[in-house]
């Protein structure tokens, strides 16, 4: 059996990694139990890499404060982290007379919720500064912005990683028990104790919140579909184009990546199976012909890929979408945090709820400062992103950053090598591709998928049959075409 | 700076053959760059046999194509650099490349784009369906196999009749894979008859014309694909689908010339062709920058690629000995049964050889040239496919008088 933890975080998403990272602060042994190959895979992978400006949820919620306030930091966050943001702005368009009263009410609700620089602009200042954008007047909001969601929440977990948390990739939690005020909790045949266990599943949090015995939440998918554009697209969306929201849906956008790619979506439909990621023909030619209303430039030979995301929405008896719930039940589950419908906006509000679940334990216990705690993570230097001047000092310092092995967004071999030797010892192609961006671009991996595969191999002394592509029974080569010297 | 009268972006078929023509005509002041860690370019894992019968008289596996002209490069000393990446260019001919030993900037009088061509791939097909494992393109299939001597799997279905999908179906059943069968969207194959014969009829694989892959299925790898039948608009007919359980997709949906340089160079590119707009000296719209090969337009056989190459090669000569080339102010039009026409842009007086290709199916047709509404010359097509490549050479007094050119098909 396992030496006793302080904190098991469940859930290695951007919100559980987060956790993680802020229980690093203190004197804590934390782990942090995740049932995927890699921290990302789920939620916080699927999405449209917006943070958000806090204005579009209900005044007094958790929803509005902690985005505000994750809003608010993330300048610094994505400073300390070393990770692709951008505080580009983003517009809600409209052109009705009832769609200007909406973002009048969407505006003074966001101005309650402490979201500052919001503003009503007309057609000629939308087109200033959004020139492609299509619409009568928006509602621009200063603050938002767009980030990698990958390397984001990669960065949270390795940074939680570097500070002493502890990552178990491949392990699903089966049961929690709860023995003499200690948690046993069972994932993928071990068990784990801890004094004190942290719920931050996503898609699993209603079901792991009945094994902590606190019944009774209705968690629904709400499964989003999403074309991606290619890089050059991106010149012509220098932020987000929302249209005017309902009061339960953003609508269908369009959101530039810190990458130059266009991101077109996403619709929502509620769904039960939470694993089901395919994308419909009828979707996306749907979001295609939506998305064109409100920017003109969607063209079929700029698809690069399709991909969707769930968001687990915990909602009452009439289906109502309800606030992020974040509560300790000492009369059922003690020293367990559970989290229910950590939902859109929880990217932008991850930290914040850090810091919320790390107050809670700490009304109960003291907690002592972690001493050595560093707040900084450094990220794999990009060649794409640098000067030709830093590119010379780059290669003459180490020559894989002279080796391209990604032509499409120009990933050295340097960086491949820095990823597939990362904080989490993933070795997935797609934790490859996440950590550099290779294979991302237009080809596809066209030309580069079989450099890394290569590369894996090497450095992890794998065999071509055990390398995967992102779940641990998805399987890229069957081996070796014939034995060598036969 | 370095400074180099030719700099040649790729070292594969184009690039070395256009190298090779240059150095014929008294221009040694070239540069090769080549990404790879060899010259040959994609030819290095063709290993199929085919190649060279229109140049050589004799059919070559890629690699045996290729090796002939390395042989001469290395014999001529004709420099170049491998394992070097032309990561920018500029209008003005500024090349930067990177490379373990450095990074690279050279001044070019004359660069020329011999980059090739890239896969079109799944997502931009817009395939429905889940994103599991084992969807390849057939030149990444083809990468794995002969390049890397990896396995991409073994129950096979194959999407699209171009060349390279029926060159794995044939590849991928000797080495002890099963492929079920090739589906094309289209009423016609997009290959060569030849490969449809020796990679298909050989082997009994079933080629099914106007059926589709209409969804993808598996959460981790492949575990089948929806083949749907499609009506003549390409459109799936509802009520046809047909579920076939396997563990790989092959895409071979076509090709799409890599011009993303050109692009950076702010070089015109012809929607159809995805490839620059060219003169009869293979100028593109870039005064001093050339394209030849697949950059260019995709071709059916690298024997065209060399000869095109050669034909660019002649006018980058020219460029640099009159330093500049006259305007080629007579448009190249294609009508009707005509997909595109290379060069888009010739001028009179000056021979030049037409690259085309149909848009669908003809027999016993004439394909006609017409310049202000007048025929000037005819061709009698016995059969002509999209698949296969059209080369109508024009003899400069062919060309005379201002007005556009017409090539249409009756």
């Amino acid at each position: 059996m396992k030496e006793l933890y302080d904190v098991i975080v469940i859930g290695g998403g951007v919100v559980g990694s987060a956790i993680a990272r802020e229980f690093t602060r203190y004197k804590l042994k934390v782990a942090v139990l995740e049932k995927n190959e890699d921290v990302c895979y789920e939620t916080s992978g699927r999405n449209s890499g917006v943070i958000h400006g806090g204005f579009a949820y209900d005044t007094g919620t958790l929803k509005a404060r902690l985005c505000v306030e994750g809003n608010r930091g993330f300048d610094a966050l994505a400073e300390e982290l070393d990770i692709p943001f951008v505080r580009c702005g983003k517009v809600l368009v409209g052109n009705t007379e009832e769609e200007m009263e909406s973002l009048k009410r969407t505006m003074k609700q966001g101005e309650a919720n402490g979201a500052t620089n919001l503003t009503l602009i007309d057609e000629e200042e939308l087109h200033r500064i959004c020139p492609a954008a299509v619409g009568k007047f928006a509602m621009f909001s200063k603050n938002s912005g767009v980030v990698d969601p990958f390397i984001y929440t990669i960065a949270l977990a390795e940074n939680a990683v570097q500070n002493g948390a502890e990552y178990f990739l491949n392990h699903e939690v089966t049961a929690i028990t709860r023995k003499d005020g200690v948690y046993e909790i069972t994932a993928s045949g071990e068990v784990f104790r801890t004094r004190y266990v942290v719920n931050s599943a996503g898609l699993g949090c209603g079901k792991i919140s009945d094994m902590l015995g606190i019944t009774g939440y209705h968690v629904i998918g709400s499964k989003g579909d999403y074309i991606i554009l290619d890089q050059r697209t991106g010149k012509n969306l220098p932020m987000p184009i929302y249209p005017v929201p309902s009061n339960t849906y953003m609508g269908i956008h369009v959101t530039n990546t810190t990458d130059g790619n266009v991101i077109v979506g996403p619709n929502a439909i509620n769904v039960t199976d939470f694993t089901y990621y395919g994308v419909p023909q009828e979707h996306m030619d749907y979001l295609a012909e939506s998305a064109s209303d409100i920017w003109p430039y969607i063209f079929k030979p700029e698809y690069i890929r399709n991909y969707s995301g769930i968001l687990p929405k915990w909602v009452d008896e009439n289906g109502k979408i309800q606030d992020f719930k974040i509560e300790m039940r000492e009369d059922i589950a003690p020293n367990a945090v559970n989290l229910v419908g950590i939902e859109s906006p929880g990217l932008t509000s991850a930290v914040p709820i850090g810091r919320y679940v790390v107050s809670m334990i700490a009304e109960r216990e003291e907690l002592i400062p972690n001493p050595d705690f560093n707040p900084r993570r450094e990220g794999i230097a990009r060649f794409e992103k640098m000067s030709n001047e830093e590119r010379a000092a780059m290669i003459e310092k180490d020559p894989d950053y002279g080796e391209v092995i990604c032509r499409c967004q120009k990933v050295t071999k340097a960086e491949i090598l820095k990823a597939i030797h990362n904080p989490l010892g993933v070795h997935t192609m797609v934790g490859i591709k996440y950590r550099t961006r290779s294979m991302m671009g237009r080809c596809q991996g066209g030309y580069c998928q079989m450099r890394i595969e290569q590369l894996i191999e090497k450095e992890c002394g794998l065999k071509a049959e055990e390398i995967k592509y992102n779940k641990s029974d998805s399987w890229i080569l069957t081996g070796k075409v014939r034995e060598e010297g036969i | 700076m370095e400074k180099r009268d030719v700099i040649i972006i790729g070292g594969g078929p184009a690039g070395l053959a256009a190298a090779l023509e240059l150095y014929n005509l008294g221009i040694k002041d070239v540069l090769i760059l080549e990404r790879e860690k060899m010259l040959g370019g994609i030819l290095r894992q063709c290993i199929h046999d085919g190649f060279g019968l229109t140049r050589f008289g004799e059919t070559l596996s890629g690699p045996e194509y290729i090796a002939r002209f390395i042989k001469e490069i290395n014999e001529k000393q004709i420099p170049y650099l491998t394992n070097t990446s032309v990561i920018e260019l500029t209008p003005d001919k500024k090349v930067t490349a990177a490379a373990p030993d450095g990074l690279k900037e050279y001044q070019a009088k004359a660069v020329i784009l011999a980059m090739g061509c890239r896969e079109r791939t799944r997502g931009a097909l817009g395939i429905p369906g889940e994103r599991p494992a084992g969807v390849y393109t057939a030149g990444v299939a083809q990468a794995y196999m002969n390049l890397y001597n990896r396995m991409p799997g073994k129950e096979v279905i194959i999407l699209g009749s171009g060349d390279i999908g029926m060159i794995m179906a044939r590849r991928m059943t000797l080495e002890g894979a099963h492929v079920q069968a090739v589906y094309e969207v289209l009423p016609n194959p997009s290959g060569l008859p030849r490969n449809i014969q020796q990679c298909l009829n050989d082997y009994d694989i079933p080629l099914h014309l106007s059926h589709t892959v209409t969804e993808i299925h598996g959460s981790s790898r492949l575990e089948g694909v929806t083949i749907s039948k499609v009506d003549e608009k390409l459109k799936p007919i509802p009520g046809t689908e047909e579920y076939h359980a396997c563990d790989t997709l092959i895409l071979s949906v076509g090709l799409i010339p890599e011009n993303e340089l050109s692009i950076d160079a702010e070089v015109a590119l012809d929607p159809r062709t995805r490839g620059a707009v060219t003169d009869a000296f293979f100028q593109t719209s870039q005064d001093g920058i050339f394209a030849a090969g697949n950059v260019l337009h995709v071709h059916d056989l690298v024997d065209f690629v060399s000869l095109e190459a050669e034909a660019m090669a002649r006018g980058v000569a020219e460029y640099l000995n009159n330093d500049g080339l006259p305007a080629c102010a007579i448009s190249v039009k294609a009508g009707d049964g005509v997909g595109h026409t290379v060069p888009q842009k010739i001028m009179p007086g000056k021979a030049v050889t037409l690259s085309m290709r149909v848009t669908r199916r003809f027999r016993d047709a004439v394909l006609e040239i017409r310049q202000n509404g007048e025929v000037i010359k005819t061709r009698k097509l016995k059969k002509a496919i999209p698949a296969e490549m059209l080369n109508i050479a024009l003899k400069a007094e062919e060309i005379c008088g201002e007005g556009d050119l017409e090539v249409l098909i009756r």
